[in-house]
C-alpha cells in the first residue's frame, strides 16, 4: 500500500460494513443477492416437488416447513401459493434487480468511465443498507404464523387486501409491502446516483459515444427505474391505505365470510395499471444490465468489436422508451377497454424490432471471431440463446387475440422464465466470472465454470421448453395440483421430467457457490488484465485502493472495442489484438 | 431434527467440494486453445440436443394440446396461432443454429485472427425492416381478430348469460324470456333466502332469470357472457372455446362466442379421441374411472387456497335440447321466496 494515496485510516467497520467505496458496496450487493437467490431457488425446488408428486410425502418438506404449512410431508395449498409468491418476489427484485444491477452498476460505473468513486458515496452506502433492511424484512415475513404474502408476486387486490380471502394477506402482506417500500427507496437512491455519476464524472475523452455498452445499459436502466419505481411505491402506499385505514382505492362491492364490506367505488384494475407501469419496465430493468454485460463479454472474448455499436445504443434506448408504454399487455383480459388492448398490442409487438436487432448483432459479432470460450463467454452465448427462445414466444403473448387463450397458463411461465429469468441469470453469471478478478483479485476455476454452465443450460431448457406445451394444453399456472382435472392427467409425466431437471439445475448452482467461495481464498492471483480487455477497469491495480487509480485518472482516446484492429497490410495496428481505451491514436490511424 | 440433517448434508457436500478443489488445479483459469476446441465441440453437441428436444416436443406433445377450437370465433385464433408459431419456429431453428454453429466454427486458437467488422448499415437495415414488415402483418391479423371477439354488436341479438364467481365456485344466471338480466349487487345477497348471487328482486327484469350450477349452451347461437365476482379477482377460462375474461368485483366484464360443436360431436373429434386415449391409459394404470371429454370453465386468476379446484362443467347441445333444459329450470321468482 503506498502511503500517499491512503488518506484516512479505515477500521473494520468502515472498510467492510459501512463502506462508501463502490467496490466494497458492489460486493455487499452481490453476496446479499446470492443469499436471497439461494432462498428463492430453494423455494422453487420445494414447490416443483409438489407439482410433480402432489400427494407424496417428502421429509425435506417436513424439515423446512412448519406444522402450519404442511401435513405429514405434503405442503398445504396456502403454503404452495406463498412459496410461488415469495419465489417470484425474491428472484425478480432481490436477485435480478438489486443483485444484478446493484452489483455491476456499482462495480463498473466508476471503473469504466474513469471516476474515483460514485458521485455520492454516502448515498451509495445508504442504497445498500436500505436494500439489506428490505431483505431482512422480507426474510422475517417468512416466519409469520399465518405465512408470508401469498397473493402472487403481482399482489392483485382484493386477494392481497383481505386476510379473510387468504391468510397470507395478514401480517405477511404488511411486511411484504413494507419491505418493498424500503426496497424502492434503495433502488431510487442507487439509480439517481448512477445517472449523476455517468453524466458528470466521465474522465477526459470519455464521450457518451465512447462509453462501453455496459455503461449505456446501466445508465438507461437507472433512468427506467427512476421513472417507473415511484409508481409501484404509490400503488403499495394506496394498498396499505386500503388495508389498514379503510379507504377504497382498489376495492368495491365485496361480500366475504357472510358479510358485505364497506368498500365502495374502487377498482382492482387501477391497481393492475399502477403495478404494471412498473412491472413491465421492471423486465427491462432486469434484462438490460444482463444484455450490457453480455455485449462486453462477447466482444472481449470474440476478440472482435461488438457489431453495430450505435445500433446497439439505439436498441437500448428504443427498448427503454417502448418499455414504458406497453404495460397493458399484462391486462388484455382484465376487463379494461378493448380499444386499449389494441393500442398495447401495437406498442408491445414493436419491441420485437429493437430486440431482433440486438440478437442479430450478437450473432454477427460471433461470426468470424476468434472465440475464447471462457465460462463468462459461454454464459453470454447462452444468454443470447435463451433470449431468442423466450423472446420469440412474446409474439404470441403480445398479440391480444392470441393472449386470450394462453394468458396465465404455463405458456406465460415458460416465456418469461426463459426471456428474463434465465437470460438475466446467465448475464449475472457471465458478469461474475468475467469481473471476479476485479472484485476479489483472484480468478475463478474454469473447469467448474464449464460444468456449471452446461448443467445449467441443459436443465434450464429441460425445465422451460416442455413447459410451453403444457401451457398450450390449457394448464393454468399457480394450481396447487391438477389432479382434480382428468383432462390434465396426461401432463403428469412432463411435470415429473421438469421437476427432475429443475433439481439438477438447482444442484448445479452448488458448483458455482463452491467455485465462488473457494476461489475467493485459494484461487489463482489475478493479473491486471486477464482477459486482454480494452476498458478502463483493467488499468487499475489488482489490489483495491480508494480512488481506483494510484496517480492521475487516465485519459481516453478511443472507443472500447478496438479488438483485432488491423492496418492495410493485415497487421495489428498496435502489435496485439486489443488496444486499451487509454492508448492514443497512432499517426494515420482512423478512429473506429 | 430433519432440518439439521439436511444442513449436515449441505455441509458435507461443501466439504467434499473443498476437498475436490484441493486436488484440482486452481491455476487453470483462462481458456486455452484446448479448452476452446473442446467447448466449441460441446456447443455443437448441445445444439444437437436442443434440436432433438425441440423436434421431440413438437411431435410428441401434439397429442396433449387442446383440440381444435369449439367456437366459431376461435377458428381465426387457431389460424393466427399456427401462422405465428410456424414463423417463430423457423426463426428459432435458424437463430439457434447460427448461435451454436458459430460458437463451434469460430472457436479460437492462437493462429486465428478475428475479422474487424464493426458496422454494416445495409445488414442492419435488412434486419430492422424484415422483422418490422412481418410483425405489421401479424398485428394486422391479430387486431382484426381482437375486434372480432371483443365487440358485440346489438344486431347479433346474443343469448345473455351471467357467470358469477366466488371463493371457490361458479354459478350462472340465464336472462330468461326477456333476455335481460336483473340488476345484481353484493348488497342484495341473502343467504337465508337463497339469493346467493345478489340479484335485486324488486327489478322486474330479474323475475324470469334462472340460476344454475352448470352451463348449457345451444350450438350455433351467439352467447354473450357477463361476468361478476363476489369477493376477489377470478378469471373465467374456457380453453376449448379460446375464451377468457377476468371477473372483477365492482365491475361487469364480458365476452362472447358461438359454440360450434355439441359436447357429443366434440367427443367424436379425432384429436379429442387421441387425447382421451392417452389419458385413459394413465388412469387405467392407476385404477381410476375412465375420462370422458367435457367442456370446462376453469378459474385462471389466483384467488385463494382452493384456486386449483374451481371448475364448472359446460355442455353444448342442439338448440331444441337447450330450450327443453332451460324450460325445466326454476325462475328466480320461484326460487327466492
Amino acid at each position: 500500500m503506498s502511503g500517499e494515496h491512503h488518506h484516512h485510516k479505515e477500521t473494520f467497520v468502515t472498510k467492510y460494513i459501512f463502506s462508501t467505496d463502490h467496490k466494497m458496496i458492489s460486493k455487499q450487493f452481490l453476496i446479499t443477492g446470492m443469499f436471497m437467490g439461494i432462498i428463492g431457488v430453494f423455494m422453487s425446488m420445494l414447490f416443483r416437488l409438489q407439482i410433480a408428486w402432489p400427494e407424496k410425502s417428502f421429509s425435506i418438506i417436513t424439515a423446512f416447513l412448519g406444522d402450519h404449512q404442511q401435513t405429514d410431508g405434503v405442503m398445504n395449498a396456502d403454503t404452495y401459493l406463498a412459496l410461488v409468491t415469495i419465489h417470484g418476489t425474491i428472484m425478480v427484485f432481490f436477485v435480478l434487480t438489486a443483485g444484478l444491477s446493484g452489483t455491476f452498476s456499482n462495480l463498473l460505473i466508476p471503473l469504466q468511465i474513469g471516476a474515483r468513486d460514485m458521485a455520492s458515496g454516502f448515498m451509495n452506502m445508504l442504497s445498500y443498507w436500505l436494500f439489506f433492511l428490505s431483505s431482512v424484512v422480507m426474510v422475517v415475513s417468512l416466519f409469520v404464523e399465518a405465512g408470508p404474502a401469498s397473493a402472487g408476486w403481482t399482489i392483485y387486490p382484493p386477494l392481497s387486501a383481505l386476510k379473510l380471502a387468504i391468510p397470507g394477506s395478514g401480517l405477511g402482506m404488511t411486511l411484504w409491502l413494507v419491505s418493498m417500500a424500503i426496497f424502492i427507496a434503495s433502488s431510487l437512491i442507487g439509480s439517481l446516483n448512477y445517472i449523476v455519476t455517468v453524466l458528470n464524472l466521465r474522465t477526459k475523452g470519455m464521450k457518451m459515444t465512447r462509453l462501453p455498452l455496459t455503461m449505456w445499459a446501466f445508465f438507461v436502466t437507472a433512468i427506467i427505474g427512476v421513472i417507473s419505481f415511484p409508481v409501484l411505491l404509490s400503488a403499495a402506499l394506496l394498498l396499505i391505505f386500503d388495508r389498514s385505514f379503510g379507504t377504497s382505492f382498489f376495492l368495491s362491492d365485496i361480500f366475504i365470510s357472510g358479510e358485505v364490506l364497506h368498500y365502495q367505488g374502487g377498482s382492482p384494475v387501477l391497481f393492475e395499471h399502477l403495478f404494471w407501469f412498473l412491472g413491465h419496465p421492471e423486465v427491462y430493468i432486469i434484462l438490460l444490465p444482463a444484455l450490457g454485460i453480455s455485449s462486453e463479454v462477447i466482444s472481449t472474448n470474440a476478440r472482435k468489436p461488438i457489431f453495430g455499436y450505435r445500433a446497439m445504443i439505439g436498441s437500448i434506448l428504443g427498448i427503454a422508451f417502448l418499455s414504458t408504454i406497453v404495460w397493458g399487455h399484462h391486462m388484455f383480459i382484465s376487463g379494461m377497454n378493448p380499444f386499449l388492448g389494441s393500442v398495447f398490442t401495437f406498442t408491445t409487438v414493436l419491441i420485437a424490432i429493437p430486440s431482433a436487432v440486438k440478437a442479430f448483432n450478437y450473432v454477427t459479432t460471433l461470426w468470424k471471431g476468434n472465440l475464447q470460450l471462457n465460462p463468462a463467454m459461454l454464459f453470454s452465448i447462452g444468454l443470447v440463446s435463451t433470449f431468442v427462445t423466450g423472446g420469440l414466444t412474446g409474439l404470441v403473448l403480445g398479440d391480444s387475440a392470441l393472449d386470450i387463450n394462453v394468458h396465465d397458463t404455463y405458456f406465460v411461465v415458460a416465456h418469461f422464465h426463459l426471456v428474463m429469468g434465465v437470460s438475466a441469470l446467465f448475464g449475472m453469471f457471465a458478469g461474475v466470472y468475467h469481473w471476479y478478478p476485479k472484485m476479489y483479485g483472484r480468478m475463478m476455476n474454469k473447469v467448474m465454470g464449464y460444468w456449471h454452465f452446461w448443467l445449467t443450460i441443459i436443465s434450464a431448457y429441460g425445465v422451460f421448453f416442455p413447459m410451453h406445451f403444457i401451457g398450450l394444453a390449457g394448464l393454468p399456472r399457480r394450481y396447487y395440483t391438477n389432479t382434480n382435472f382428468p383432462m390434465f392427467d396426461d401432463l403428469a409425466d412432463i411435470n415429473v421430467f421438469m421437476t427432475v431437471m429443475a433439481i439438477i439445475g438447482g444442484v448445479a448452482q452448488l458448483i458455482f457457490l463452491a467455485n465462488f467461495f473457494i476461489s475467493m481464498y485459494r484461487g489463482q492471483k489475478a493479473t491486471q488484465n486477464p482477459w486482454k480487455s480494452n476498458t478502463l477497469e483493467w488499468t487499475t491495480p489488482v489490489e483495491h485502493i480508494h480512488g481506483n487509480w494510484p496517480g492521475k485518472i487516465p485519459e481516453v482516446h478511443r472507443w472500447a472495442y478496438d479488438y483485432s484492429k488491423v492496418d492495410d497490410n493485415g497487421n495489428y495496428v498496435h502489435g496485439q489484438d486489443f488496444v486499451l481505451q487509454t492508448v492514443p491514436l497512432k499517426d494515420g490511424e482512423e478512429p473506429s | 431434527m430433519l432440518a439439521l440433517f439436511y444442513i449436515f448434508i449441505a455441509v458435507a457436500v461443501g466439504v467434499s467440494f473443498w476437498q475436490i478443489t484441493r486436488v484440482m488445479n486452481l491455476r487453470s483459469v483462462i481458456a486455452n486453445d484446448d479448452d476452446n476446441d473442446k467447448q466449441g465441440k460441446i456447443a455443437l453437441g448441445f445444439m444437437v440436443f436442443l434440436y432433438a428436444m425441440m423436434i421431440y416436443c413438437l411431435l410428441a406433445m401434439n397429442v396433449i394440446m387442446l383440440p381444435e377450437s369449439a367456437s366459431i370465433e376461435g377458428e381465426h385464433d387457431d389460424r393466427l396461432f399456427n401462422i405465428t408459431f410456424i414463423l417463430i419456429g423457423v426463426v428459432q431453428f435458424i437463430m439457434q443454429f447460427l448461435i451454436f454453429f458459430f460458437t463451434y466454427k469460430y472457436r479460437g486458437n492462437k493462429d486465428k485472427k478475428a475479422l474487424f467488422f464493426a458496422d454494416s448499415h445495409k445488414l442492419e437495415l435488412i434486419w430492422t425492416v424484415i422483422p418490422a414488415v412481418t410483425i405489421v402483418l401479424l398485428i394486422g391479423y391479430g387486431l382484426w381478430q381482437w375486434n372480432n371477439v371483443m365487440y358485440v354488436g346489438d344486431e347479433e341479438n346474443p343469448i345473455v348469460i351471467e357467470v358469477y364467481s366466488q371463493q371457490f365456485r361458479w354459478d350462472a344466471r340465464y336472462a330468461g324470456a326477456d333476455n335481460e338480466l336483473g340488476l345484481g349487487n353484493v348488497n342484495f345477497i341473502d343467504i337465508n333466502k337463497t339469493n346467493t348471487m345478489g340479484v335485486d328482486m324488486s327489478d322486474p327484469k330479474a323475475q324470469d332469470d334462472k340460476q344454475v350450477t352448470e352451463l348449457y349452451l345451444p350450438k350455433g347461437k351467439k352467447i354473450l357472457f357477463k361476468f361478476r365476482s363476489q369477493d376477489v379477482l377470478h378469471s373465467a377460462y374456457m380453453p376449448h372455446f379460446r375464451a377468457q375474461m377476468n371477473c372483477v368485483p365492482g365491475m361487469v366484464t364480458q365476452f362472447s362466442f358461438t359454440p360450434k360443436y355439441t359436447t357429443e360431436e366434440m367427443r367424436k373429434n379425432p384429436e379429442v379421441i387421441a387425447k382421451a386415449k392417452g389419458i385413459n391409459k394413465i388412469r387405467q394404470a392407476k385404477g381410476e374411472d375412465p375420462y370422458v371429454f367435457d367442456y370446462l370453465l376453469l378459474c385462471n386468476k389466483i384467488c385463494g387456497a382452493s384456486h386449483y379446484n374451481m371448475q364448472m362443467k359446460i355442455t353444448v347441445v342442439e338448440e331444441e335440447d337447450y330450450k327443453k333444459w332451460l324450460g325445466e329450470q326454476k325462475t328466480l321468482a320461484q326460487r327466492i321466496q
